[in-house]
């Protein structure tokens, strides 16, 4: 794999009010890698996340996307930057008042210009893909956690982005759709090159897709460690790294 | 072999057999963006040549995603559909795979398919007949746990969340005094003016005074309050109540063992019963003051004679009055908010639409009950 970055975090330093979440933290995600962004809860994966994508400006640092600095870009850049990556929110974020279908097809519909048949078999793959077929006609609110969930990353799936951010996109899914999603997730990288970052503390999932971890210590408000994890399972230096990786105490 | 140039395109070159076999041979990234002009133009080139047969020829293609697979296939049914031959050639191992993945036949759903709605007038008739009586049922078991709280909260006072009602009529009183007092001032002037226009003609400018007091603590400054107040709170308590339903915040307080009527309606409804008749009498005040002010710049009364022919006109009892009338245009804004928003359920439209029916039922309300109080006083 040539190891061009994709993205550049370079020092960026975040607080929410007077609290410090992220002090100066550097790293770059590489074209095609999947990347896990992994720590304990509350220290600053999801604000990192929302940064990386530009909807919070941090208070110092830049980050670059394709070489676009998002933190001061112009209008334009920033929108051809947007198009070319896919979010699943947290809590999904599906749009309330339209159905499952109409969330997929808002992307497609605003930017291929392709007949309303092409795209409602386009629709129907992408849920099909995360195995909601059938659910076209529902409305978020009348789907469970999980497959809001699906929902979501069909929708952070529909223009095919070159970069696709997943926030927790296991969590609260069952087991066998969770490794679905893994398996979901090391195709689109394969297939189509997609760069992926994940964030997540699944340890399963973090051992079967993820080709090199990032992690987020809440005490330092950084980065603590970085590598395979295999490498940061067995050979990291930090005691709280290994014990993250191995479940123990 | 010739080619067609009319229908050429930089994301593709076509060559043509004398036996109207025809090669497309795609280039570079076939992805979201470009789908869209090939398949216009290649469908237009099927409609008007239609080839005996179809070649796609992926040999210049670095990127081919479902998009680009889905738009071989829509073109393969199209030709089939003209009997013709189809066929796609130097697919890669990966393009190969995404082709195999993409196959629209088998994403014909449906499996969990909701019931559909037949458009039948009877079904929607029931259905709406249904809906309004079950709206009828929740409205009274509303108002009937309403009183209930309000009752247990008067023989036990500390079951009153007091932080929340005092928070509350900080927002709904304090914060609504200076719209309430402009407005009213405001009003004053008005009324003095407009009166003034005929009393001066018979030389009775003093009764200016007395009208705007008689009109403004009887009638105006109740109902003027109470809209503002239903505009700003009555709205506030749907939206608050109505996103705290759909994000099940509500459900969770129930499993808690909570009352949610007594955990926040009630103290609601006991801060607008406090606040909203204090705000009237303000509004009064202010309506005076705003009658004063015209009565002294431009009808030529000094500030004692006007202030004593209002002090005339009034008896305590009309201002109390007022007030209470006031007091219960503040149970109807605070309970019809909080219904509203109890009734919220969904999607974020339906809190909007919680917030919109609280303050159009509120004002309806308020001048429902406004006139019954009118008729009341009448017969008296
Ligand atoms: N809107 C906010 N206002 C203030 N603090 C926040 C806000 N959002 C998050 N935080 C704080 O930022 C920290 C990191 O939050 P977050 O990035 O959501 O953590 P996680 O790693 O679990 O995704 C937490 O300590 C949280 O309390
Ligand atoms: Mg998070």
């Amino acid at each position: 794999m040539e190891k061009e970055a994709i993205i550049q975090v370079k020092d960026l330093t975040s607080e929410h009010g007077d609290n410090l979440i992220l002090d100066n933290v550097s790293f770059d995600v590489f074209r095609k890698e999947i990347l896990v962004i992994a720590g304990s809860s509350g220290c600053g994966k999801s604000t990192l996340l929302r940064h990386m994508v530009g909807l919070d400006i941090p208070v110092s640092g830049k980050i670059l996307i394709n070489g676009i600095d998002i933190t001061s870009c112009d209008e334009a850049a920033f929108l051809s930057v947007l198009k070319k990556i896919g979010i699943l929110f947290q809590s999904s974020a599906l749009l309330g008042s339209m159905t499952i279908a109409d969330n997929v097809a808002l992307p497609i519909l605003e930017y291929s210009g392709l007949p309303e048949s092409f795209i409602q078999d386009i629709v129907r793959m992408k849920l099909c893909m995360v195995d909601l077929a059938g659910y076209e006609d529902y409305f978020p609110s009348e789907l469970s956690g999980g497959m809001k969930k699906r929902a979501g990353l069909a929708r952070a799936l529909a223009l095919n982005p070159e970069i696709l951010f997943l926030d927790e996109p296991s969590a609260g899914l069952d087991p066998i759709v969770s490794a679905e999603i893994d398996e979901l997730i090391l195709h689109i990288n394969k297939s189509i090159g997609t760069t992926i970052i994940i964030v997540t503390h699944e340890l399963e999932s973090i051992f079967h897709v993820a080709q090199r971890v990032v992690m987020l210590d809440k005490k330092t408000k950084g980065i603590i460690a970085e590598g395979t994890p295999e490498h940061l399972k067995n050979h990291s230096g930090i005691p709280f790294v290994r014990q993250f990786f191995n479940r123990t105490k | 072999m010739k080619k067609p140039e009319q229908l050429s395109s930089p994301l593709y070159d076509i060559s043509e057999k004398e036996n109207g076999e025809i090669t497309i041979h795609l280039k570079e990234r076939i992805d979201i963006y470009k789908s869209a002009s090939i398949l216009k133009n290649l469908t237009l080139l099927i409609k008007t040549k239609s080839p005996f047969s179809m070649t796609i020829d992926l040999a210049g293609v670095t990127y081919l995603d479902d998009y680009g697979a889905l738009l071989l296939f829509k073109l393969k049914n199209l030709i089939t559909a003209k009997k013709g031959g189809f066929n796609i050639i130097n697919a890669d191992t990966r393009a190969n795979k995404t082709l195999s993945m993409v196959d629209p036949d088998s994403y014909r759903r449906p499996v969990a398919d909701k019931g559909k709605n037949p458009a039948n007038i009877f079904v929607h008739l029931g259905k709406s007949t249904i809906e309004t009586a079950s709206n009828l049922r929740f409205l009274i078991s509303f108002f009937g746990s309403v009183v209930i709280s309000m009752v247990h909260v008067l023989f036990h006072p500390k079951s009153l969340r007091i932080d929340d009602t005092l928070l509350c009529m900080k927002k709904t009183g304090v914060d609504a005094l200076p719209i309430v007092g402009l407005i009213s001032f405001l009003l004053g002037l008005i009324m003095a003016f407009v009166s003034s226009i005929q009393l001066q003609d018979f030389g009775a400018n003093i009764y200016v005074a007395s009208l705007v007091a008689l009109v403004m603590v009887f009638e105006l400054g109740p109902i003027m309050t109470a809209i503002i107040v239903s505009g700003r709170s009555g709205s506030a308590f749907a939206a608050e109540i109505g996103s705290m339903k759909i994000s099940e915040e509500i459900d969770a307080l129930f499993t808690m063992g909570f009352n949610p009527t007594l955990f926040l309606a009630v103290p609601k409804i006991v801060a607008l019963i406090i606040v909203v008749p204090i705000l009237t009498f303000f509004s009064d005040i202010f309506a005076i003051a705003g009658g004063l002010v015209v009565g002294v710049l431009m009808l030529d009364l000094t500030p004692t004679s006007y202030m004593s022919q209002t002090l005339e006109t009034l008896t305590l009892f009309d201002v109390l009055w007022g007030m209470f009338k006031s007091s219960i245009f503040a149970v109807l804004i605070a309970s019809v908010g909080c219904l509203r928003g109890f009734q919220a359920h969904g999607d974020a439209a339906s809190v909007g639409n919680a917030a919109t029916s609280a303050v159009v039922s509120g004002i309806f309300l308020i001048i429902l009950f406004d006139s019954i109080f009118a008729v009341i006083r009448c017969y008296w």
